[in-house]
């Protein structure tokens, strides 16, 4: 009796088990492929000449240039806005807010913030930052917009991670006579930087893909100039990418795939930074 | 619950000592979200000496020890009344930092929670931060002593110390409160986690530290409160049902439910 019971448990146990790792390989496979097939029709194409040129109407001369710089300025502005601003907000909403129902608002609303679609942002950061703050479509309007929409993300990424450091390291901290911010700064954060590091790539990686509010605030498409400062106007990776899949001729669909492995490129090495961060950090740890 | 709050259940006996009250505990009551888990509560804590809280689990132990030195305030809900007073001054004083409050009382905790850090920086931390006087280095050495902790860990202070066993890292937060030189100690079941031979070399290590601090434990372990105690608090229900010299509350106790805990025929 019990020895069918339990058959039929090992049994469920491991068709549970396999069909985890059928899934799991269906995924794999998916990108596989997709890396594949954007590896050889792209890799032709990427060379010295492709990154260093802005685009061209003939696709031997074109280049990636312009949409790279545009979206390192991006990336690199939006992550100086929007991380200090978010993880502040976390630690803010964590540890210091009281827990009534005004901290209760913000965050059911910061969730519902991260739900909503990036081109409402975009229509958001054409009026503010665009029209009513007169910066015009410039890499700081595209940053700006782009914090908000990865903002809920860093702050809901942050604030579980602060919340998963357990209560008895703070007892323990605040026992020994600490103020509220040593705790934070001394046990807290350290504790929460890899969680924290993962929610900031995983929105960082979003800013880096998004499109269409970059489309609604106006970042151009041809740009033969490299942005020299916060206030220039710019374009970005997935606009040219998206640009090239867009004409009818095939060579630029082959450049888009070049486009997308630099797009890839970057971030992998956007990852790999992060990986440092927390290597360095546990070690600080001991 | 519906207690009478002016029940004075307490059949305290006049307690005297020589010793000068550190701590004055008035008529102390704590609710949590309205539910009193501590009742009019009125105890005197002896300096130099150390006091055992005893009662069944639930009966708000903690709840009266956390008190002490302010950790309550950490606890969403907890509304308080009564006045707690180190060497006259109210704990809960509009002017009062609890932060001062905490560096006069230490604690440690049931569960050993050292720092994810190397042993060292577990015990120089608290003294850092503070921008204590002397050398931290001789301070984390003594205080890595009289715990009893030194031999086992003086090759290896920059390991990390999570690394440790349990009974170890209990000692290891038992140095890391003796390192800030607090006036008391609070001890919640230090020794709940901990097998017989490192319990008992805590209870050694009690019976040096109360020469210099003053200290308050709460156990479960009626042989400990008997043992290293000169004054035992029983609790029940968050009243404090009797307090005593041990000696007298483990052999003559007042109150009859004192008996049958202290006894072991309780419930
Ligand atoms: N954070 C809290 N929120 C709400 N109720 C609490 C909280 N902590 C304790 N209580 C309640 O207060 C009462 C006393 O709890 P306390 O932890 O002080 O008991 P204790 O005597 O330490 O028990 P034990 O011996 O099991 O540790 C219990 O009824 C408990 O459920
Ligand atoms: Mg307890």
């Amino acid at each position: 009796m019990i020895s069918a019971n339990l058959r039929r448990r090992h049994l469920i146990a491991s068709l549970f088990r396999w069909s985890c790792i059928a899934v799991t390989g269906v995924a794999v496979a998916i990108l596989c492929v997709l890396i594949y097939q954007v590896t050889t029709v792209g890799m032709p194409w990427l060379d010295l000449q492709f990154l260093d040129s802005f685009p061209s109407r003939f696709p031997e001369k074109a280049g990636i240039k312009s949409a790279l710089y545009g979206t390192i300025w991006l990336v690199g502005l939006t992550a100086l806005f929007a991380i200090p601003t978010g993880v502040l907000a976390a630690i803010y909403l964590e540890e210091y807010a009281p827990n009534n129902r005004f901290t209760r608002f913000i965050d059911i609303n910061i969730a519902n913030l991260a739900g909503v679609p990036s081109i409402v942002y975009g229509i958001l950061g054409l009026a503010l930052f665009v029209r009513f703050f007169h910066l015009e479509r410039s890499v700081v309007s595209g940053a700006l917009t782009m914090s908000l929409l990865i903002l809920p993300v860093i702050v809901i990424a942050s604030k579980e991670a602060i919340r998963a450091v357990p209560q008895s390291l703070r007892q323990a901290a605040f026992a020994v006579g600490a103020t509220r911010w040593q705790v934070t700064r001394a046990h807290v954060l350290p504790s929460a930087i890899p969680g924290i590091l993962t929610g900031v790539i995983l929105a960082l990686s979003r800013a880096i893909g998004e499109t269409a509010p970059l489309i609604m605030i106006g970042a151009l498409t041809y740009i033969a100039f490299v942005p020299e400062g916060p206030m220039d106007e710019f374009t970005a990776l997935p606009i040219q990418i998206f640009n090239w899949t867009a004409r009818p001729q095939q060579e630029f669909h082959e450049l888009a795939s070049a486009g997308i492995i630099v797009l890839l490129v970057v971030l992998l090495l956007m990852n790999s930074v992060a990986v440092y961060i927390r290597f360095r950090g546990s070690r600080r740890e001991k | 619950m519906n207690v009478d709050l002016n029940e004075k259940s307490s059949e305290q006996n006049n307690v005297t000592s020589d010793k000068p009250k550190i701590l004055d505990i008035r008529d102390v009551s704590i609710a949590y979200g309205g539910e009193l888990a501590v009742r009019n509560v009125t105890l005197p804590i002896f300096e130099k000496s150390i006091t055992a809280i005893i009662g069944p689990s639930g009966c708000g132990k903690s709840t009266l020890l956390r008190s002490l030195n302010r950790m309550n305030d950490f606890i969403e809900n907890v509304d308080q009344t009564g006045v707690i007073s180190l060497k006259g001054d109210d704990l809960y004083g509009a002017d009062t930092d609890p932060v001062e409050v905490r560096l006069k009382i230490g604690m440690v905790f049931q569960k050993p929670n050292p720092f994810p850090k190397s042993i060292y920086r577990n015990i120089a931390w608290g003294p850092t931060i503070n921008g204590m006087e002397g050398d931290i280095e001789e301070r984390v050495l003594t205080a890595l002593k009289q715990s009893a902790l030194w031999d086992e860990v003086k090759d290896r202070l920059q390991d990390s110390a999570l690394n440790l066993s349990g009974g170890q890292q209990q000692r290891l937060c038992i140095a890391r409160a003796l390192a800030m030189e607090p006036e008391i100690i609070l001890m919640d079941e230090p020794c709940s986690a901990l097998d017989p031979v490192s319990t008992s070399r805590i209870e050694d290590l009690l019976f040096e530290l109360k020469e210099k601090y003053t200290i308050v434990i709460v156990t479960h372990n009626m042989q400990q409160a008997a043992r290293v105690s000169e004054y035992t608090a029983f609790l029940e229900n968050g009243v404090l049902v009797e307090f005593g010299d041990t000696d007298q509350v483990f052999t003559r106790p007042a109150n009859q439910r004192t008996e049958e805990y202290v006894t072991g025929r309780f419930g």
